[in-house]
């Protein structure tokens, strides 16, 4: 097909250091350059862009741990630190004064906290789904994005599990939520979906972890043998940990990268293993996080409450966790892919088109969720589900349904347009505004729903206070401020993944890869 | 480990040898020079990848790992204990009537022992294949090595261990640079 040498010589030489980078045989017109994918079918655009070596990848992903932090992370991670903080005194002032503080009333007995609860546990089904549902699906370029999305699952589900927590009224009860003996030898009713709502919860936080931190072992190992190297290759140098101090930092990344990899030494009989281990927690992962937004709808569902009491919450509120979720994700990987040197190279376009295009489907299944629930309060011939849902629309809270409507329906509908769905710009953008549509989802099925229920003489409002609020604010920094400490301390991309999905991985890898093997 | 044939190889300075490491350049070279290895009939030896290498068990000769299994009894065993504790705990323990509902209704138990299930079996996996893997083990001879430290960067090895009954340091070393090892160095115990 060409007269090029053969690829397996031309990397040999070039990772020996004999030869310059190769010009791209045929990368150079798939796509557009920027992973972008094109019309012709049978050329797949690059999932890491501009030809880069193995070692480059190593050394672009570790630099980002490696590396002094840029310059606007430290101002970043105190402002979201102090937010943290806040939220940290305004839950202690509420332990210690009562969720009284709190804007609830003997009508909206649930409000803010909930919200903020099922807000959050939604979020955090974007990085199962991408670490989990899209594996199984062999969806290859989901390794660019997959270890941020799981961290910030498990982020977004210790901010969501501080709400349940908090809300209980007596919070060093809280304990008693699991089925640990107590002094009045009654356990708790399992015939209750707050029950399954605490295991379906504490289950997926640690299925996550677990999933998120195998995931990382050989990137871990990566780390530790590269400060191992520096050491050996400067025994008496590097940079020491604080001024005046004889600790340097490689020795303690060593320390503790070392002992966070369990000893991993890229044995082929162990990769065996752990992609079988892999898929299996793949594999079980899928049904667990359809499950647990499932269950968390049930809270609602189970009650006789109109507006909660419907059938299609399951599925609905899946989708829309799933929505949600991606709209975070691409939060926070755009401006990353900003401000970081070379993650472009990682997370292209494409990814981002990606993402987008879910954003679109799931927007639309749960535009078909708002519309169905509609249908049904009225077709149901039940007058307090009816009235329920003309309430959300053109009650005192029109503005949060409407808010609702525009921002998760109306807005993703811009993604029909490629131009759109390419723009990092407009992908950010609509991305706040499904996350504002999503928080208000929440916001209205809970409140709309609780504020005029059966009896109207004690119909009632919501007001937020101060308190509801700053707990709410400062969870936001919260998760970004862990999110932050991940893109400083860890390994961002899934180095060894990622390097497992570029052409030369193959073992069979030759020059007319395009040609079918 | 002693080797099958009782002969133990050891330096010029004494001490003991863990085997022979060899460096590829490429992924290509290390399947073929795998193959190579596995022809041999060489059985205690291993092949070091930055990632997982598509078809590298075969080209190993390496069995199926059985671990899928052990996790899928584990689910089970975790499902049925969680149902257990419920049925025990709702039904008999301590019998409360809630919402009307009958004592031991395995239809609301359900939730739970899909959950504890997932999770027994997540564990499972982690931990089976830390431990089949020999895991955590945070020293290894192979560490000695700094050349072997590549192996998490761009390089490719393959290390034949001396307690292989076929090991033989001139003949092990010359199938290795017969498969188009770049390197070939010896690795201390």
């Amino acid at each position: 097909m060409t007269t090029h040498p053969h690829p397996d010589e031309i990397t040999a030489k070039r990772l020996a250091g004999l030869s310059p980078a190769p010009k791209p045989p045929h990368h150079g017109d798939a796509g557009h350059g920027d992973g972008t994918l094109i019309d012709t079918p049978g050329i797949r655009p690059p999932l890491v862009l501009n030809n880069r070596t193995f070692g480059e990848v190593t050394d672009i992903i570790c630099g980002y741990a490696e590396n002094k932090p840029p310059r606007w992370w430290h101002p970043m991670a105190a402002i979201t630190g102090l937010m943290a903080t806040m939220m940290g005194a305004f839950i202690l002032y509420l332990v210690i004064t009562g969720i009284g503080t709190w804007g609830l009333n003997n009508q909206v007995d649930w409000a803010w906290d909930i919200t903020n609860f099922v807000f959050w546990i939604g979020i955090g089904h974007a990085g199962t789904l991408i670490s989990a549902i899209l594996c199984l699906l062999k969806q290859k370029w989901r390794t660019a994005v997959n270890r941020s999305a799981e961290a910030m699952t498990i982020f977004a589900v210790i901010c969501a599990a501080t709400f349940p927590g908090i809300h209980v009224g007596r919070q060093w009860m809280a304990w008693m939520l699991f089925p640990i003996p107590n002094a009045n030898a009654i356990w708790p009713n399992f015939r209750s979906p707050l029950l399954w709502d605490v295991f379906a919860v504490s289950t997926y936080g640690t299925v996550s972890f677990l999933f998120w931190f195998m995931g990382m072992v050989p990137d871990l190992a990566t780390l530790r043998d590269r400060a191992d190297k520096r050491l050996r290759a400067n025994p008496d140098g590097g940079a020491l940990l604080l001024p005046f101090i004889p600790v340097r930092i490689d020795a303690i990344r060593a320390k503790v990268y070392g002992f966070l990899a369990v000893g991993w030494r890229f044995s082929s009989r162990h990769w065996h293993r752990y992609e079988a281990a892999y898929l299996v927690l793949a594999g079980i992962s899928t049904p667990l996080v359809l499950s647990v937004h499932s269950i968390v709808s049930t809270d609602f569902a189970t009650s006789i409450l109109p507006g909660w009491h419907t059938t299609i919450f399951p599925p609905y509120f899946v989708a829309g966790a799933i929505f949600g979720g991606f709209a975070m994700v691409l939060l926070l990987l755009i401006p990353a892919r900003e401000l970081y040197p070379n993650m472009k190279d990682f997370v292209t376009t494409r990814h981002l088109e990606n993402m987008a295009k879910i954003l679109l489907l799931t927007g639309m299944m749960v535009g078909f969720a708002y519309s169905m629930e509609f249908f049904i309060a009225w077709y149901g011939g039940n007058e307090y589900e009816l009235y329920c849902f003309q309430n959300r629309a053109f009650g005192p809270y029109w503005w949060a349904y409407w808010t609702m409507i525009s921002c998760n329906v109306i807005s993703p509908q811009l993604f029909w347009f490629k131009k759109l769905r390419t723009t990092p710009m407009v992908i950010f953008i609509i991305s706040v505004f499904v996350t504002i549509g999503m928080w208000f989802e929440r916001f209205v099925i809970i409140v709309t729903s609780l504020h005029r229920a059966f009896l109207p003489g004690e119909w009632g409002m919501f007001h937020p206070t101060a308190v509801d609020i700053c707990i709410f604010v400062g969870s936001l920094g919260l998760f970004t401020h862990l999110f932050l400490l991940f893109l400083r301390f860890l390994p961002v991309f899934p180095i060894a993944e990622i390097k497992a999905v570029m052409p030369q991985a193959s073992p069979h890898h030759h020059d007319d890869h395009q040609g079918g093997h | 480990m002693p080797r099958a044939t009782g002969k133990v190889y050891v330096t010029e300075k004494g001490e003991a040898i863990h085997g022979i490491l060899a460096e590829f350049a490429t992924p290509a070279a290390l399947y073929h020079a795998a193959e190579h290895v596995r022809d041999a009939g060489y059985s205690k030896w291993d092949t070091f990848t930055p990632f997982p290498i598509h078809g590298m068990e075969d080209a190993m000769g390496v069995k199926r790992t059985k671990l899928p299994v052990a996790v899928a009894l584990m689910a089970f065993a975790g499902a049925g204990l969680a149902f257990l504790m419920q049925h025990w705990m709702a039904g008999v323990d301590y019998p409360l009537m809630h919402q009307g509902k009958p004592y031991s209704s395995w239809q609301a138990f359900v939730p739970i022992t899909f959950e504890l299930g997932v999770l027994f079996a997540a564990f499972t996996s982690l931990i089976g294949m830390l431990a089949l893997n020999g895991l955590p083990r945070w020293h290894h001879p192979l560490f000695k090595k700094e050349r072997f430290l590549a192996s998490s960067d761009d390089r490719f090895f393959v290390c034949i261990e001396a307690c292989d009954g076929k090991f033989d340091p001139d003949a092990t070393r010359a199938l290795l640079e017969k498969a188009g090892a770049t390197s070939i160095e010896l690795v201390e115990e």
